[in-house]
């Protein structure tokens, strides 16, 4: 607990990380509350025709949508769909990325080669193309999406998982520790694991960003949940036929992506700094976090 | 030829990648969970018309002999007819490439010549307002979702201001036709008309796609310039008194950029695939509104013949990113 309190504290010394963190709180709290903060929460699945395109006013904080739904309380449920997606589909791909590449960078020889090969194949294709072949293949649905995102994200822990227990055999302790006697099992599940879990929590925090914006991106092709579900990338798609006039409609669903995204990107950020002793002393002497 | 020997080593990578890119695409296109063949046949066929159909299309054979069969069918250049357009998938995709690639060209050019700049300057000047200026735009242009930047951008400009047109590539008849490329075409027949339409109608695709790139290379060109600036050979120049422009703008960028170059290679590919929302907001012709026009179809061999496709020319441009870096970095010779 003593870690998690030190990295907090570093964290809320970094004003960028600290807004990263308020705005994934603020993403938590209104998936958590959605039922109670949204003004009108039947309108997931109600209709209100006579409600249709009305601007963002007192009645309806961002203005209603074609179906006359209140577009604040859908943004809200639609939080839900958005964290669902993004910690599933992360952690998914922790599952099978990480093992992978411990196996990978603990062990020298074919299997090896193996499997830091396919996951090679996987990182060579942008993940949008494959996803979009995956979701098309399986239909529009939102254990889809999860899967889709999943098979398309795990090479990328797999490679920092590789590379860093690579660099670490090096290392005088993990030597010595293999000398005493400890089986390969023991050796890097309790000593390898611990000394990575850095690399590993600051590439899922980016990670939670870049899956949630191609999630996004599927929702808008149309290979997202189906209606009435208010996915966020599916509903910016609905809102086009009804611009310019319903700004509205096509605004708040966009800028609610862009703030979750950059809430995890942030934080990410910040947590590289904090947990990664290396780049900390790179930014004493140059302000090198953007590297 | 040390270099020739490390150009046919790393191309003697790009053969397994494509193979195994393969393997991907047919696993996926075989854990479809209807019937393929039934889908070809239609509903009102009968059992017995099925399975003749399933035997013509090779599905009764082993999936190893299938695969051999799809690769085979690859090589020659045959990625099967296009349910919706009815012509065959290559054939529709190399007709929209000239499109994506000039979309995708124009958008690089401009992350380039305005990315760049803007990191040395960012760097040079560090915690000065542009610096913090260009944070705020490096941090947004990795979280915005770039269908909704599209959509905002024709909001703004084409509905609301009018300055530009709302979609499509041209209007009126495209120019003669010689390299595809609609400004060049139209610079080379003298049509300047023609090219002043071509630009303004690049003008919201090309930003769009280039705003996430100008921010990845601000954001590495500033990193880039500062260790520069950090290292030992920038401050022996120093200490001997050489100008700072001149340490700067010759012997700093020289080696700031290296990192550079490998990220312009990457950002090829990624703007390729973010040509394909990118393309389908704004209607463009090339084939990412293709793929995602086949998707609502369910033109299911379109897709697939689109995710071949693109993964072959992502593949083949980190072949030529690679031989690049060896080109412009000795140090990359020795690995």
């Amino acid at each position: 607990m003593n870690a998690v309190a030190f990295v907090l504290a570093r964290l809320a010394r970094d004003r960028s990380a600290l807004l990263g963190l308020v705005l994934i709180g603020a993403l938590v709290v209104a998936a958590l509350l959605a039922p109670v903060l949204a003004t009108h929460p039947d309108d997931v699945f109600e209709l209100h025709p006579s409600e249709r395109l009305r601007a963002p006013g007192a009645a309806h904080w961002l203005g209603t949508d074609r179906m006359g739904a209140d577009v604040y309380s859908r943004l809200l449920f639609g939080a839900r769909i958005t964290i669902l997606i993004g910690v599933i589909a992360v952690g998914a791909s922790l599952l099978v990325g990480v093992p992978v590449g411990l196996v990978a960078g603990y062990h020298h020889g074919w299997l090896s080669d193996l499997l830091m090969r396919v996951s090679d194949i996987f990182l060579a294709v942008p993940q949008l193309v494959l996803a979009i072949a995956i979701a098309q293949t399986l239909g529009p649905s939102l254990p889809n999406v999860i899967l889709a995102l999943s098979v398309t994200y795990w090479p990328w822990f797999a490679r920092v998982v590789y590379a860093e227990t690579r660099a670490l055999q090096k290392e005088v302790f993990v030597e010595s520790t293999a000398a005493l006697g400890a089986s390969p099992w023991r050796l890097t599940v309790l000593h390898v694991l611990p000394n990575i879990a850095s690399p590993i929590i600051v590439r899922a925090s980016i990670g939670m960003g870049f899956t949630i914006l191609t999630a996004a991106a599927l929702g808008f092709l149309g290979l997202g949940p189906p209606p009435p579900t208010p996915e966020w990338g599916r509903t910016i798609a609905e809102s086009r036929e009804f611009l310019p006039d319903a700004w509205w409609y096509a605004a708040a669903p966009g800028l609610a992506i862009f703030l979750t995204v950059m809430g995890f990107n942030l934080l990410g950020d910040g947590l590289r700094d904090v947990l990664d002793p290396r780049l900390r002393r790179s930014r004493a002497v140059g302000d090198g976090r953007d590297g | 030829m040390r270099l020739l020997a490390l150009a046919l080593h790393r191309l003697a990578w790009f053969i397994p990648t494509l193979l195994g890119l393969l393997v991907v695409t047919f696993v996926i296109s075989r854990v479809i969970p209807a019937d393929p063949v039934a889908l070809v046949a239609g509903e009102t066929a009968t059992p017995a018309q099925v399975e003749e159909l399933r035997r013509q299309l090779g599905y009764d054979r082993p999936l190893p002999v299938q695969f051999v069969q799809y690769v085979g069918r690859l090589v020659r250049g045959d990625m099967g007819t296009s349910i919706f357009t009815r012509r065959p998938i290559v054939e529709d995709l190399t007709h929209r490439l000239p499109a994506t690639i000039e979309l995708t060209i124009v958008a690089m050019v401009v992350s380039v010549l305005v990315g760049i700049p803007l990191g040395v300057l960012s760097a040079l000047w560090r915690n000065s307002p542009l610096d913090h200026a260009l944070r705020v735009v490096t941090v947004s242009g990795l979280a915005i979702a770039s269908f909704w930047l599209g959509i905002m951008l024709q909001l703004l400009f084409a509905m609301r201001l009018g300055w530009t047109p709302l979609n499509g590539r041209l209007q009126g008849f495209p120019p003669q036709s010689i390299t595809g490329f609609y400004l060049l075409d139209a610079a080379i027949t003298n049509d300047w008309p023609t090219f002043g339409s071509a630009l303004v109608h690049l003008a919201l695709p090309a930003a769009t796609l280039a705003f996430p790139a100008l921010a990845t290379l601000v954001r590495f060109t500033r990193a880039g310039v500062l260790d520069v600036m950090q290292s030992n050979f920038a401050l022996y120049q120093r200490a001997m008194g050489l100008p700072r422009s001149l340490i700067v703008w010759k012997y700093m960028l020289r080696s700031a950029l290296t990192s550079t170059v490998t990220q312009i290679g990457l950002l090829f590919g990624i703007l390729l695939a973010g040509a394909v929302v990118t393309e389908a907001v704004f209607d463009w012709p090339g084939i990412g509104t293709y793929a995602v026009n086949s998707i609502l179809r369910s033109d299911y061999n379109a897709v697939m013949g689109f995710t071949v496709w693109a993964g072959a020319v992502f593949i083949m441009v980190n072949l030529l990113v690679d031989v690049a870096q060896t080109l412009v970095d000795p140090r990359e010779r020795t690995t």
